[in-house]
């Protein structure tokens, strides 16, 4: 059985102008993985809609802790990376136009250059991270209170930032910072793993613009973790941090 | 031995077997181990189900046996909190949420919609593996101690105090949660895009709409449970500090986010039912289903207001009376599809032919069982009420008429209906029909004396109770017996049809929709040739119900 272990889960038999033997015709096949994909996107909408709740309430709840935490972030290596990210979704992008018009391979070209630029980002993600662990902005245990410069010498703003509590609540901002970020890094491994079988295949001539669904799959779960961080940097690294 | 008489001639019935078959198309571990077929799928669902069922059973037996006299003498508080813990977690999401879809939804959707299997057949057999997969992990958790959360794990206790295996629990359910997705969304793709020719959205059996509606509850709740446990687990093993107030989190928002799943998971236990018990109604009674489209729309608007009453779980947890308020009204408005089944149930009985059945039986007490604890469930959803009974055993009784006399009589109906489709085989009847009576009775029997209970003040989750209280716990108790041995029947002669069983024939029942078109057990392509739909589900023609009610007369 000659199958690819891709997303969609869809196998096929001896060569790829058959469908698998569920589905009648190839467009069927295509169409069935296509609804398949949208639909596995809508829970991970949800999945990450749980988060973006949880910190839409925290943010709500705690707006003066969370811009403080919020300015220790890196703003110029965060926009560094969602530029390469749109880049890396434009090479995935080119990639399936490449199966589109037979150039076989452009198609493995443009999914390395992919893979290499999902792998920059996940780079320079972890000197951001090697950062907060020197900083110990680390939520936990090892949590290390910082001092926040003061926006105004309101006498509540004052005591608020004297107030224990007022670092727990900073340190809520780098769990969720943490967590998001992490399960959206995961996202990223994952995708690059899966354009390394989408590489292996195409380089052994697998796809071309009879057959290049699994590349349209991976784009769309590709296209959706790229969305996610352009939701994820505003809202980590921007949003009420540079008021000042 | 008694053996149901309803098969249409004995030639097929001895022809049915010499074809292949799904279950004789190959033999060994393997076979079935590494199978994509569909149909097999679900037998190995059907095995684990019922391994965690009796497991979940032991559980609910141990807590029905320490309550039995009103001082903790079985056991302690502690091991108390651990076994109904573990019987909620395992009933709930081993058992309930995965039994219909996992097992007949599994068997049947390709069959009911004429495909040759399910969109994505590999994804199929890896639900059932992540299935066990986190089922493993609970088991290990309950090896080593268990958990005395609640199935509920509310945050702080389950993320800072607790002492038990939390994080491994969690894990499993997490883990759990994919397998359900796996199979939610392989059924909305094949309901959508593997119809046969011929079959339209309103030719659809009721029970593919229930399951498409499931689906769609499955495929948008799940997901935020994912997430909501993931970060209980984070919290608990990191000090993170996301719900836990010391740490500056906020404990309702776990309520929140926990019930935003675990209130709509009521329908994903109940709807699958739902669909079965229309499919029985209809068969049973002869009849198009009363309101065919408006019990299918029902479902749709189950799912959709499911996700819209979360609230009423908070009413005592710092709610404002506004939300209170709306989230009340919301949840009012679940009775109402809820209702128009019901009635429409009943109508399709009215005038119907109606042949007594095992399989329509439980349907029936289904039917009475969910109506009650429907209209406790309306009661509860009011701000009034709601304070007083709050954390009884009101409560209890409300959710188990539901869930057990609801989701479980019409697993079992459905079970009972489409053995032959699944084995070939025929069940005794005298024996199935006094397992649907042994378990109507000892439900009510175990159940409505907590309805007392709760009104009366006993709280749920207490290892002892004032004396007071002891003649309804007794009363429960036996029902509960009573249960077990209802529960342990099916197993039984379940299991013995598969040998010493009579064959049944293609269609026993002589039903008319689209999964009775093929032979029983099915061959591994479910049809011979694509088949080409042109009628409904129930369409049954008055003569032929005659000929079939003399027939079956004839034949006892």
């Amino acid at each position: 059985m000659n199958s690819t272990p891709l997303v969609a889960g869809h196998a096929h038999g001896d060569g790829h102008r058959h469908p698998a033997h569920q589905f009648e015709t190839m467009e069927q096949q295509k169409e069935t993985s296509t609804l398949g994909m949208w639909l596995f996107l809508v829970t991970e909408i949800m999945f990450f809609g749980g988060l973006f709740t949880a910190y839409v309430i925290y943010r709500n709840m705690y707006p003066a802790a969370f811009a403080a935490a919020s300015s220790t972030l890196n703003v110029p290596l965060g926009a560094a990376n969602t530029a390469v990210l749109i880049c890396s979704s434009l090479t995935m992008a080119l990639a399936i136009r490449s199966a589109q018009v037979n150039q076989r391979k452009k198609i493995v070209l443009f999914l390395l250059l992919t893979m290499v630029l999902g792998t920059a980002f996940l780079v320079v993600k972890g000197f951001e991270y090697h950062d907060k662990f020197v900083e110990s902005h680390i939520p936990g245990d090892k949590f290390k209170p910082f001092n926040f410069v003061l926006e105004n010498e309101h006498e509540a703003s004052v005591a608020y930032a004297a107030d224990p509590l007022y670092q727990r609540h900073a340190e809520i901002f780098f769990s969720l910072y943490f967590i998001m970020t992490a399960i959206h890094a995961t996202h990223m491994i994952i995708g690059i793993a899966i354009l390394a079988v989408l590489a292996f295949y195409s380089r052994r001539g697998k796809f071309d613009s009879g057959y290049y669904n699994p590349l349209e799959m991976t784009g769309l779960y590709w296209h959706f973790v790229d969305i996610v961080w352009i939701f994820l940097f505003p809202l980590l690294y921007l949003l009420g941090a540079h008021t000042k | 031995m008694d053996i149901a008489p309803v098969t249409s001639t004995a030639e097929t019935a001895e022809t049915a077997f010499e074809r292949p078959n799904y279950l004789n198309a190959a033999y060994g571990w393997k076979s079935w181990l590494l199978t994509l077929d569909h149909k097999r799928i679900a037998i190995l669902y059907l095995i684990s189900v019922t391994a965690f069922f009796a497991l979940g059973g032991i559980f609910a037996g141990l807590v029905r046996l320490e309550l039995l006299t009103p001082e903790g003498d079985l056991m302690g508080p502690d091991t108390y909190n651990r076994v109904f813990t573990m019987h909620g977690i395992i009933m709930v999401f081993f058992f309930l949420i995965p039994a219909i879809p996992a097992v007949l939804g599994n068997f049947l959707v390709p069959l009911m919609v004429g495909a040759k299997d399910l969109a994505m057949p590999r994804l199929n057999l890896a639900s059932w593996y992540v299935y066990n997969l986190g089922g493993l992990f609970t088991l290990w958790s309950i090896v080593h101690g268990g958990v005395d959360t609640g199935w509920t794990f509310y945050t702080p206790f389950s993320t800072s105090y607790s002492n038990t295996y939390v994080i491994s629990t969690a894990l499993g359910i997490f883990i759990t949660g994919f397998s359900t997705i796996f199979t939610a969304l392989n059924f909305i793709i094949t309901i959508h895009r593997m119809r046969a020719p011929g079959l339209s959205w309103f030719r659809l059996p009721l029970f593919i709409w229930s399951t498409y509606a499931t689906s769609l509850i499955i495929m948008l709740g799940t997901p935020v449970i994912a997430i909501t446990i993931l970060l209980v687990g984070l919290e608990r093993g990191f000090h993170i500090g996301i719900f836990d107030p010391k740490l500056g989190g906020d404990p309702v928002l776990f309520e929140h986010m926990f019930w935003f799943y675990s209130h709509p998971a009521v329908y994903i236990m109940i709807l699958p039912a739902m669909g079965v018990v229309s499919e029985l109604v209809g068969h049973f009674a002869r009849k198009k289903v009363f309101g065919y489209r408006v019990v299918a729309f029902a479902s749709v608007a189950i799912a959709v207001l499911g996700f819209l009453v979360w609230g009423h779980h908070l009413f005592v947890a710092g709610e404002s009376v506004y939300s209170a308020t709306v989230f009340s009204v919301l949840s009012m408005l679940v009775a109402v599809p809820s209702a128009v089944k019901v009635f429409n149930w009943t109508a399709t009985l009215y005038e119907g032919s109606i042949s007594y059945q095992t399989p329509i039986l439980y349907a029936l007490g289904f039917i009475g069982l969910f109506t009650i604890g429907g209209l406790t469930g309306v009661m509860v959803a009011t701000l009034g009420i709601d304070p007083h009974v709050h954390d009884t055993y009101f409560i209890v009784a409300h959710f188990h008429y539901v869930m057990v006399g609801g989701t479980i009589m019409a697993y079992l109906g459905g079970l009972h209906y489409w053995w032959p489709k699944m084995t070939g085989r025929l069940y005794s009847v005298f024996f199935s029909k006094l397992s649907a009576l042994l378990i109507f009775v000892g439900f009510n029997l175990t159940f409505f004396p907590q309805f007392i209970l709760g009104y009366l003040g006993m709280p749920r989750r207490y290892w002892s109770y004032p004396p007071e209280f002891q003649v309804l716990n007794v009363l429960s108790t036996a029902g509960a017996t009573v249960l077990g041995v209802g529960y342990l029947l099916p197993i039984c002669y379940f299991a013995w049809s598969l040998k010493y069983g009579a064959k049944s024939g293609n269609n026993p029942w002589g039903a008319v929709s689209l999964e009775w078109d093929t032979t029983s057990p099915p061959p591994t392509e479910n049809f011979y040739t694509t088949p080409v739909v042109t009628h409904g589900p129930y369409e049954y023609v008055r003569e032929d119900v005659h000929n079939r009610l003399t027939q079956e007369a004839n034949f006892e």
